[in-house]
């Protein structure tokens, strides 16, 4: 099959390859990129296990071909914290206990950073709307929004120090 | 003179041991995308396989042609039963005393069995391989209900035929699999004879399915080198895949590392042995190159291990003022096309005869069959311990059948039949002795809590409002009060597969005051790594922060059972503490030789030992680590290790009681959760966190199962519940918010006295959430309707009862 020449930035670092046209974005990232922080739950876009961000949306790199991200800018949970310097969103899920098996958490805490761009101070009920495309099967989501609604806190609190 | 600072309540906190809500130390990987799960271990050479399942739930196989597949570059093999047939693997034997097609020999029996095994490059070439793959198939009529099985001429099983008993017994027809039987039959039927009231109901748990976010899988590599196979993969059970794979491939144990990593969830379904870990280890010594192989969601789902399906007719008898005289039950259990539950060997209706629950009934009796039906295999403990969330939600639903037969109110029928604090441990009419409880202290808490009276005169003021028309919608008042049987089990009786179903953990202190210890279970997102090392730190006063837990490699960690039906506190954290009680013993033998004062002479106090009156002279746990390498203490080997393997004395008996306060709109069929309380008595809580954790999981779980999620199938053995779109899984939209609370009675016989919670929420949510819809129309005659309890049924009980004018 002809491969594709794609570029694109993951996590702000330049990437070049060559894919099929049929290949999924998740697995260029998981198997070519080695980035395997967003996992494969379903490969129907149900259960979100493989949210990325692509240009400063929310997807589901599991129906996302390889193709139609070239030229795009990514974010995978490993572009979000660094072990010295872990996102907010990183160190509230385990300070509200919002993970337990780990493996839905790549894909909450990418989907989580993007709906707080969307809106910086959500209620309850949009968090759990804004959610409502990851699944979880451990935690029952309680601790997980309540993380997100800790972490918007705290983002928003700092923010205003700093104004 | 030691100083005495800091204080025992400072030492305490510091070690962050039993009863702390210790933030989980596996976050921090989690959190960071940094877990390892076997679809991201990489293999220099490693190829992948996939599937040719099945389209057919009967059908003869005619041919397999794989010479399309085999031209396509990039396709390394292609196997089938016949290529397995002469390593003798083309079936392997169940966990339930049956055996199971690895790959199809000669016919199918359930739609999405696995017929050939496509080993190519990478997935996308394997993916295509399989297309490739010629079957030619000749359709056999289909069983999909298992009293038609039972009637019916066809065969399923022609292997059995003319075998007329199994593992469990004698089989009655050529679907029969089983009759298994406990209790006393004819005085459980003399006393429903002659009993004032007798309610009967046939209650149907329906097929539901684990379903944990990442599927299941395996990477095999067998290194011609040196001989050594290792496997990765999904198993709930590593220890005990070791040595069922070298009983089938003949590799001497020693010379077969199983590895189970990061566990994306279980729920049970990670328990069995599947086809996929039996090809990818063939194909790996077929190939000398690593294999992988991970199912997806529709493979998942249609093949992998299901749950339940048990129909559950019941019969409970009483007095007229509401005291339980007697509880007769008959299952025909749904097993699928092999026999392969997950339950320990003798228990092939696992620990269903836990189903008297909370009460106090004098004679029982229960009777399961087993049958064949051309459905996927399974019958897995989905968070459940051995068939207890069928007999929770049976006995669940007999009491309120009891109750509107009675005419009496619900909780206060389950109040005059509690077994009685005083009674523990009680010896149930079914064959068990509960270890300890106190369900009238827990059951008074809990109607407290939601105001019950209260909620009941709501109630009434709505229904009084719908007759008027002033309302659409019903309030249903979910009750349960659950008693689970849990951490399997005493090596007298609970074995699986011969091997006995005690668990270990082994320990090394290291010589500046730090450990690592491991143990024979394998956390799935239960926060093992942070939970057993608490209750090291309290057994062996060092810090829990400086205890690493390791689990899952059978080269490293002991011997054991594994993590599912609740076992690894009861039995994996009691060998904890026990390994800990060990260590501390030696210790006690170093702290007084360097003390100089006979052991008797020495306390234990929280990290140190203190002579006795003198509480300036101690020695730490840190001293004494390193005293225990750096010293020549006559008598004594030097090194501070210690391994412990517990064989628990008895199950232990987890309770609780819930209630949900449901709203039904009559005109949708829609629900709205208003208030769920949720009150667990788990005996000693190692860490709260954690435990309310696993009872949000467990509720939602339970919230699934009971308004929508089913794996369900057509006449012709389609299954139609193969995708997240058909199989409901709660988002965060669906799911409310829930209240916990707790009693704590400690489990006497458990060193600690902990009862394990992981499965309680399951076990009583299901009764709980189903409960409420019926209550709600329990003022318009409803008694009893079958789950899942999704818009569409609910809008039908509602159109039955005649409320849609």
């Amino acid at each position: 099959m002809t491969k594709m020449h794609i570029k694109l930035t993951v996590n702000g670092k330049a990437e070049e390859l060559l894919a099929e046209p049929r290949e999924l974005l998740i697995h260029v990232l998981r198997e070519r990129l080695n980035l395997t922080g967003a996992h494969i739950g379903c490969e129907t876009s149900h259960c979100g296990a493989c949210t990325v961000e692509m240009n400063g949306k929310s997807v589901k790199s599991c129906t996302v071909f390889a193709a139609q991200a070239n030229g795009a800018e990514i974010t995978t949970i490993e572009g979000l914290g660094s072990p010295d310097a872990l996102h907010v969103l990183q160190r509230s899920f385990r300070e509200h206990h919002g993970l337990q098996c780990g493996f839905c958490t790549p894909g909450m805490i990418t989907r989580a950073h993007r709906l707080l761009q969307e809106n910086p101070a959500p209620t309850e009920d949009e968090v759990r709307f804004g959610m409502a495309g990851n699944l979880c099967r451990c935690t029952g989501y309680q601790n997980i929004v309540k993380s997100i609604l800790a972490a918007a806190s705290e983002i928003n609190a700092a923010q205003e120090a700093a104004e | 003179m030691n100083d005495l600072s800091p204080s025992r309540e400072e030492r305490i906190a510091n070690l962050k041991g039993l009863g702390c809500s210790r933030k989980r130390v596996e976050d921090v990987r989690f959190t960071q995308g940094k877990g390892n799960y076997v679809d991201d271990i990489k293999l220099p050479g490693m190829l992948q396989g996939d599937f040719v399942r099945s389209p057919y739930a009967h059908a003869r196989v005619i041919s397999v042609n794989k010479e399309a597949a085999l031209a396509l570059p990039g396709v390394i093999a292609v196997l089938t039963a016949e290529d397995l047939a002469p390593l003798n693997l083309h079936w392997m034997p169940t966990l339930a005393g049956d055996k199971q097609m690895v790959l199809a020999d000669g016919k199918v029996l359930f739609q999405g069995q696995e017929v050939a095994f496509v080993v190519a490059e990478d997935r996308y070439i394997a993916a295509d391989a399989v297309e490739l793959v010629e079957v030619e198939y000749e359709e056999l009529p289909v069983l999909t209900d298992p009293f038609a099985a039972l009637e019916s001429d066809v065969v399923l099983r022609e292997d059995l035929e003319g075998q007329s008993a199994g593992a469990h017994g004698p089989r009655r027809h050529h679907n029969h699999i089983f009759l298994w039987e406990e209790g006393d039959k004819a005085a459980t039927e003399q006393v429903l004879d002659s009993a004032d009231v007798v309610a009967e109901e046939m209650i149907y748990y329906h097929r539901t399915h684990p379903c944990p976010l990442e599927t299941c899988g395996a990477v095999a590599s067998m290194d011609k080198v040196n001989g050594k196979l290792t496997l990765w993969g999904t198993f709930q059970a590593p220890h005990v895949v070791r040595t069922v794979a070298s009983l089938l491939s003949g590799i001497e144990e020693h010379n077969i590392r199983v590895v189970s990593p990061d566990i994306g969830g279980g729920f049970g379904n990670k328990v069995g042995v599947y086809p996929g870990y039996v090809c990818s280890i063939v194909a790996s010594i077929v190939t000398g190159r690593p294999v992988k192989w991970v199912e997806d969601r529709m493979e998942n789902l249609m093949a992998t291990a299901f749950a339940r399906d048990y129909w559950m007719k019941g019969r409970i008898a009483a007095t007229k003022e509401g005291k339980i005289t007697g509880l007769w039950c008959h299952v025909t259990a749904d097993h699928g096309a092999f026999d392969a539950c997950a339950d320990p060997t003798k228990f092939p209706a696992g620990f269903f005869h836990i189903c008297t629950g909370s009460y106090d009934i004098p004679v029982a009796y229960v009777g399961v069959d087993g049958v064949y039906t051309n459905k996927a295999p399974g019958g897995v403990a989905y968070r459940c311990s051995f068939r207890v969330t069928e007999a929770a939600y049976f006995i669940e639903r007999m009491v309120e059948v009891l109750a509107i037969e009675l005419g009496m109110d619900a909780a206060e029928l389950r109040r005059i039949n509690f077994i009685r604090a005083d009674q523990f441990p009680y010896h149930s009419a079914l064959g068990w002795e509960y270890d300890s409880g106190d369900y009238h202290t827990a059951w008074d808490k809990a109607l407290a809590a939601v105001d019950y009276a209260g909620l009941r005169r709501e109630q009434a003021g709505r229904v009084e409002a719908f007759k008027r028309g002033e309302t659409r919608k019903l309030l249903g008042i979910g009750l349960t009060h659950f008693t689970e049987i849990v951490g399997a089990g005493p090596v007298k009786n609970c074995d699986i597969l011969g091997m006995g179903m005690f668990d270990s953990c082994e320990i090394r202190i290291h010589p500046t005051g730090s450990a690592i210890a491991r143990l024979g279970t394998i956390s799935q997102g239960q926060g093992h790594a942070t939970t057993f090392a608490q209750i090291l730190a309290s057994e062996i006063g060092l810090p829990a922060d400086s205890i690493t837990i390791e689990e899952g490699d059978t080269d490293t960690a002991p011997y054991g059972l594994g993590t599912y039906g609740s076992r690894s506190t009861p039995v994996a954290g009691a060998a904890a503490a026990m390994v800990g009680r060990k260590i501390r013993a030696k210790a006690q033998m170093i702290a007084a030789w360097l003390l100089e004062v006979h052991e008797g002479d020495l306390d234990w106090d929280v990290d140190r030992f203190v002579v006795k009156g003198a509480p300036e002279r101690f020695k730490t746990m840190k001293d004494i680590a390193y005293a225990a390498y750096n010293q020549a203490i006559p008598g004594l080997e030097p090194g501070l290790e210690a391994v412990s393997y517990y064989d628990p004395p008895n199950m232990t008996y987890p309770f609780g009681a819930y209630i949900c306060v449901m709203e039904i709109d009559v005109d949708t069929g829609e629900h709205e959760i208003r208030q769920f309380y949720a009150l667990d008595d788990c005996g000693t809580r190692i860490n709260p966190m954690v435990i309310e954790g696993q009872v949000h999981g467990g509720l939602t779980e339970a919230l699934a199962i009971a308004m929508g999620q089913e794996i369900a199938y057509d006449d012709i053995g389609n299954c139609k519940t193969a995708t997240l779109m058909d199989f409901f899984i709660p988002t965060a939209w669906e799911t409310p918010n829930y209240t916990t609370d707790f009693t704590e009675t400690p489990s006497p016989h458990h060193p600690i006295g902990a009862k394990g919670v992981g499965e309680s929420p399951n076990v009583g949510g299901v009764p709980a959430f189903s409960n409420a819809v019926h209550d709600a129309f329990r003022a318009f005659g409803l008694r009893h309707a079958h789950m899942p309890h999704d818009h569409w049924r609910i809008w039908k009980i509602a159109n039955q009862l005649g409320l849609h004018g």
